[in-house]
């Protein structure tokens, strides 16, 4: 039976679709972005970023096919062993690389190659959590089990923010969407989305008067209802006081715990003119750059804005800048959309999986894609706080793209095996 | 589980949402607001730092000591300098095409859009000449910044100066929000002080067309902010003290004076020598003259009173004094004979029977006998294990004075200096290899001891206080009505009962008035003063001349030690030095004709000539 299966029949073609058009426009985007009309280059110039895109692809593009060639029953079995495989390489750059900016994240390869193993712990802690959620003996309610799959999925962030990069380690934050998925209480996103609701008030308003705005409008429902809700009284209470705990530790861990750089990109996000130096300035550049593309975009090569030093960083975490300069609302309207295809898809083929590890592993890939794209696309148009994480398959980097590649076709290649996997869910 | 199935759609409704309020607000942006384009269409928002003024240093009196002058810079911002007459230029400026192309290569390289300075602090001649034709000359502008000024040229090891920032300080994240070009304090208050002095930058967005031509404001100034001056500082230097004292060591004295006022911990004098003029680290010559000091043999740049350690000397005995009574192993009746078999004496005197006149006589076996018995307990069989259990005790003692740990002043480079434990012997002789004979040269502060002059002042001050001190500082306050920091405010004391000082004090009074130190005495202005010399064993060459004291007796306003290298004995120049600073200070002169002849015996270095 084994020999008789194609794999080729079986591999999500669309998906793959979808991949190489994406690489490509981040790797064209890539260019336009290094571009400098003064000084011509090809694109495929090996000292622009743009050349270095193209080989990180073509690396790509064999890890692929190594990803197809290894026994897809690895990724279930080993999912484990490679977890804490990249649990030692990020304690060993932690204790041994030097700080790169500040951030003891780098392995220095040469002097122009070099390897972020934070990217990697994604797809990894990805495999591990699928795993854990696979076990036949796993009972959800039992708070071991919760706990323990709350560890290994802790652990990675963790060191990550040890080694100075808090934007990779808020990422992991999305795999409560894949929790949530297999029976996680909905309460918790619920309580998540009011807490980060509750949080940019608290940005917005004086604490006091927040808290006195709260204290009101809940005084004035219980005693609208007080007849119907008189039993639950004290859990209303209790919703209350945690409100209110929010609303003043969010002030006290913005001007304690963070560092100034970290506050005022929080603060940037309603106010533009703190840290105007810094992020402030950014953000307005990448605004001015996308704000002039117009609906039509200036066309491939001809932006002004995104060229040179006005928006930072151009090529990695502002790409989204290059296309909404150079292609108008109608470029970022594909862009967008080739998201939603594609994590609408990733969903699709998770959901045909017959078991859980490779259900939950589709579910991690898609909440992960999804939170850079939120993360990433939400700060260069101002929604998000400016986080320095790359926008999958389009920013320029080596570590991101291998990262991403290995993440997606994981899943492809667990998917091309699904009708072999029988009897299991 | 089937139900959980229904929650794809909740996840995808999510992704979509998300999606389409990016689209919207993108449509927004793009379409629907045109200030965006025409930022992007003047094609050049430019932004102005502008800096704030730096704080300014004051004296404890009000005097000026630090201030800010202008100065103008030529930047250059090399896109929109493409289209000049560089012939044309490079007569304005006054430099050759090679010259040119080189600074405006090295412009392109940090930024092509970005300014950056072509020609720093120019003279005002040069500014004048330069301002008028710069409009035929786009992308090139003045930026008017400021200097840091001296009006006294004193105090400039405790000022320290500012200087650009290094590449190295700009990829530390500690240092977000400076950018290249950016001063900032490198050494003394400047850098302790850094955050309180450097202001609030602010930043002024204006828009600039192809050719360089100011086109308003951004949003009608809706991002810009104004710049915030620095905070003043308030130091505790008494400016006049603080140039006495420079003179006193001037003529290329190598040593310290520090000056400590008991009552609040602050630092009245902090002399250096030799010391160099403040204004030699401002201004175009900063590089060059930092280079000058840098290689002078003589180290200019090395601050003494925090960063040199020294044996103490016969200053150390009051400490063994005091530990002993501590330990209840010696009274201020306790006699010992001046046995010159233990260890050799500096002079004939009197037999020492109390601690009053060995104080006074600076009697070296009477100190031996002293420390022996701090050391030397009995309390265990093996003499060995007793005296490393004695020294660790002892050890615990002087700690407490504010030996071998850094006194925590506001000004950096301090060093901790060291007091021997069992350990570090051990390291030396090995376990069980040593025994008091060993490291008695401790008894009369030589051998295993480093001390720096701040400590030595801040002893000095302990005593006068007795028994505790406030840490030593340097500015008073931030802003002009500020109040000192908390942590000035607290009394340090030392783990010897405030009972014990008197007798010492009493010791030192003897000193002065009739023992080692008579050349410090102010009898002539009815000031009581108190100290001890030191004569410090030096194996390099002459021996070092240290004193410490304060005065008046009761109430004490002032304590200082001297500490000067290669000028003999104690009483030869560090106790005429101390004795005169306290005149300048109490009285603001210096009485009779006596003490003029001996001031400038003390400035010309006439004093090397008194024989020991």
């Amino acid at each position: 039976m084994r020999t008789s299966y194609k794999i080729a029949n079986n591999i999500d073609w669309v998906t793959i679709g979808l991949y190489l058009l994406m690489v490509t426009l981040g790797w064209m985007n890539i260019y336009a972005a290094v571009y400098n009309p003064e000084h011509v280059t090809s694109i495929f110039d090996f000292t622009l970023n743009s050349g270095k895109q193209l080989a990180w692809i073509g690396t790509s593009l064999v890890i692929i096919i190594m990803l197809f060639a290894i026994d897809y029953k690895a990724y279930d079995s080993l999912a484990y062993g490679i977890y804490w495989f990249v649990i030692l390489v990020l304690l060993g750059t932690l204790l041994l690389a030097s700080p790169i900016k500040g951030s003891r994240s780098w392995l220095v390869i040469t002097e122009s190659v070099r390897l972020q193993p934070a990217e990697f712990a994604k797809f990894a802690t990805a495999l591990a959590v699928s795993k854990f959620m696979s076990n036949i003996n796993l009972r959800q309610q039992n708070w071991k089990d919760q706990a323990k799959l709350a560890g290994l999925t802790l652990l990675p962030p963790i060191i990550i923010v040890l080694q100075n990069e808090t934007g990779s380690a808020l990422v992991f934050a999305a795999f409560t969407l894949a929790f949530f998925r297999e029976g996680m209480s909905p309460l918790i996103l619920i309580i998540g989305a009011v807490a980060v609701f509750v949080f940019v008030l608290t940005l917005l308003i004086p604490q006091w008067y927040l808290a006195g705005i709260i204290t009101v409008l809940m005084g004035a429902y219980l005693w609208l209802n007080f007849h119907r809700i008189k039993r639950y009284l004290p859990t209303y209470i209790g919703m209350w006081a945690v409100i209110l705990a929010v609303v003043f530790s969010v002030t006290y861990f913005i001007d304690n715990v963070l560092q100034e750089h970290q506050q005022n990109r929080i603060k940037v996000l309603v106010d533009p003119e703190i840290d105007p130096l810094g992020v402030g300035w950014n953000v307005t550049q990448s605004k001015i750059a996308i704000g002039s593309g117009g609906f039509f975009g200036k066309g491939f090569l001809e932006g002004t804005q995104t060229k040179f030093d006005f928006v930072p960083e151009q090529s990695t975490d502002f790409i989204f800048c290059t296309v909404g300069e150079e292609h108008g609302w109608l470029g970022s309207l594909v862009i967008i959309a080739l998201f939603m295809a594609l994590l609408t898809r990733i969903i699709h083929v998770a959901e045909r999986q017959r078991s859980v590890f490779g259900r939950t592993y589709g579910y991690c890939v898609a909440s992960i894609i999804f939170f850079h794209f939120l993360v990433n696309v939400g700060m260069t148009i101002g929604l998000a706080p400016v986080v320095g994480i790359p926008l999958p398959f389009f920013s320029y980097g080596g570590s991101s793209l291998w990262s991403f590649t290995i993440l997606l076709f994981i899943l492809l290649a667990i998917d091309a095996h699904r009708k072999l996997d029988l009897g299991r869910g | 589980m089937k139900y959980l199935e229904g929650r794809k759609y909740v996840i995808q409704a999510i992704f979509i949402a998300i999606g389409a309020v990016y689209l919207i607000k993108l449509f927004y942006i793009q379409v629907l607001d045109s200030s965006y384009k025409t930022a992007a269409e003047s094609n050049a928002m430019r932004r102005v730092v502008q800096y704030p003024f730096r704080g300014l240093v004051y004296d404890r009196h009000g005097t000026l000591l630090v201030e800010n002058t202008p100065v103008y810079d030529l930047m250059v911002v090399p896109k929109e300098a493409r289209a000049i007459d560089t012939l044309k230029f490079c007569q304005l400026v006054g430099m050759t095409l090679p010259e040119y192309r080189e600074k405006i290569t090295a412009a392109k390289k940090y930024s092509y859009v970005k300014p950056s300075p072509f020609l720093q602090r120019l003279t005002n001649a040069e500014f004048a000449a330069i301002q008028d034709n710069l409009v035929d000359f786009p992308g090139f502008y003045i930026n008017a910044r400021t200097v840091r000024s001296y009006p006294h040229s004193s105090l400039a090891h405790a000022l320290g100066y500012i200087g650009e920032i290094s590449p190295r300080q700009l990829e530390d994240s500690s240092y977000h929000g400076y950018r290249q070009g950016d001063y900032l304090g490198i050494s003394g208050i400047e850098r302790e002080y850094e955050k309180y002095l450097m202001g609030k930058r602010g930043v002024k967005y204006t828009m600039v067309n192809v050719r360089g031509i100011e086109k308003g404001s951004f949003k009608d100034g809706a991002y810009d902010t104004l710049s915030e001056a620095g905070q003043n500082l308030v130091t505790t230097i008494d400016l006049k003290l603080q140039e006495y004292g420079e003179k006193l060591m001037s003529g290329g004295k190598v040593g310290s004076i520090v000056a400590i006022e008991p009552q609040t911990g602050e630092i009245l004098a902090l002399v250096s020598a030799p010391y160099f003029d403040p204004s030699l680290l401002t201004g175009k010559e900063l590089g060059n003259n930092y280079m000058k000091l840098l290689r002078d043999p003589a180290k200019p740049l090395f601050n003494r009173p925090l960063m040199a350690t020294y044996p103490p000397g016969s200053i150390f005995k009051l400490a063994q004094a005091l530990i002993a009574m501590q330990e209840g192993v010696l009274t201020p009746e306790t006699g010992y004979a001046c046995n010159w078999s233990l260890v050799k004496c500096s002079h004939r005197h009197p037999y020492a029977s109390n601690l009053y006149i060995a104080i006074e006589h600076s009697c070296n076996p009477y100190f031996y006998q002293v420390f022996r018995s701090v050391v030397n307990r009995g309390k265990y069989r093996n003499v060995y294990e007793d005296a490393r259990q004695g020294l660790d005790n002892w050890n615990k003692h002087i700690k407490t004075f504010g030996f071998a740990s850094s006194l925590d002043i506001d000004l950096p480079g301090e060093k901790k200096g060291m007091m021997p434990n069992a350990n570090f012997y051990d390291r030396i002789y090995k376990r069980d290899g040593w025994k008091y004979p060993t490291i008695y040269s401790v008894s009369i502060g030589q051998g295993e001891t480093g001390v720096t002059p701040l400590q030595m002042a801040n002893f000095a001050a302990t005593i006068a206080n007795r028994g505790f001190y406030y840490k030593p500082h340097i500015v008073r306050s931030v802003g002009e009505n500020g109040k000192p920091l908390p942590e000035y405010l607290v009394k340090n004391y030392t783990s010897v009962d405030p009972m014990y000082f008197p007798p010492v004090v009493d010791g030192m009074q003897l000193v002065v008035d009739k023992g080692t130190g008579r050349n410090a005495s102010l009898k002539h202005i009815g000031v009581t003063v108190c100290g001890k010399t030191g004569t410090v064993q030096n194996p390099h060459g002459k021996d070092h001349s240290v004193f410490i004291a304060f005065a008046p007796k009761e109430n004490p306003k002032i304590a200082i030690a001297v500490y000067v290298e290669n000028a003999g004995g104690g009483a030869i120049a560090a106790a005429p030095m101390a004795s005169l600073m306290i005149e300048k200070y109490l009285t603001d002169t210096v009485k009779t004709t006596h003490r003029k002849r001996w001031e400038a015996d003390m400035i010309s270095g006439g004093f090397y000539k008194w024989s020991d």
